[in-house]
């Protein structure tokens, strides 16, 4: 699976606002409304979610990387989005650092396959440290979806 | 010279190595002083480390080799095929809906 299979273009973030976990969450959620990929009326009731997955440990496993995400019945296919954070966010990270890139997944809650492709997409780009650096370094939405596109065609890990 | 061993084992989690598995992998690895790696086709990845657990993809039912060495090889390869072949039965809660 590649970044365009599951990652909204329009909700694509840079210099996102929030230094706290639960702003930052609602900030991602609520760009994919506004890209049409989810609901208004859905937002609040996936931020809930998303923070009670959350709470079972974070879902920021290190080097600034955080994948929060959660099931909801309101999508028929896996929806994601990618900000970024100039300042960093406080995300009780797994080694306390806080996080600059996040990657929120919201999929349908009977395709557990998609979402394990998916994470194994993000985390083997991610492992790539030219691509985390490029990445934190994007400072418009359109640095960031260009990263992606590259990632796409492997331009950092074979 | 350090100890080594391996076993393959066999994903059994409904939903294969999604993060809370993988977390409690990496965990538990690194409860060990071995040098853990497991390897999945030509994949071969430090087993202390989420990303690279997830990097592996590993649905139920996939194969994977499991490589431990150092002076606890044996005691951490015993633990840590159970819980894979267990199906990491501490992450049941992660199951319901709201929590993946």
């Amino acid at each position: 699976m590649k970044f365009c299979d599951f990652v909204s273009t329009d909700a694509i973030q840079s210099e996102m606002a929030s230094a706290e976990k639960e702003g930052a969450i609602r900030e991602l959620v609520g760009n994919l409304v506004t890209a049409g990929q989810i609901n208004a009326d859905d937002a609040e009731s996936i931020v809930t979610a998303i923070m009670k997955r959350e709470e079972l440990g974070s879902t920021g496993i290190g080097r600034g990387i955080a994948v929060p995400h959660t099931k909801h019945p309101c999508v028929d296919k896996l929806v994601g989005t990618v900000g970024v954070s100039q300042e960093g966010v406080e995300f009780q990270s797994l080694d306390g650092e806080p996080v600059q890139l996040f990657f929120l997944l919201v999929s349908p809650p009977d395709r557990p396959g998609d979402h394990l492709r998916a994470l194994e997409n993000i985390s083997r780009q991610l492992r790539d440290d030219m691509f985390c650096k490029f990445l934190k370094q994007s400072k418009t939405k359109q640095d960031i979806q260009t990263l992606l596109e590259e990632a796409d065609n492997n331009q950092f890990v074979s | 010279m350090s100890a080594s061993e391996s076993r393959s084992v066999t994903v059994a989690n409904e939903q294969g190595l999604h993060m809370r598995p993988a977390y409690l992998f990496a965990e538990t690895a690194a409860k060990f002083q071995s040098e853990i790696e497991v390897a999945k086709d030509d994949l071969r990845i430090d087993g202390k480390s989420v990303l690279s657990i997830l990097t592996l993809g590993a649905a139920k039912g996939a194969q994977l080799e499991l490589i431990a060495t150092g002076p606890d090889a044996v005691e951490a390869i015993n633990t840590l095929a159970e819980l894979m072949e267990t199906g990491f039965p501490e992450s049941n809660g992660s199951e319901t809906p709201d929590k993946v």
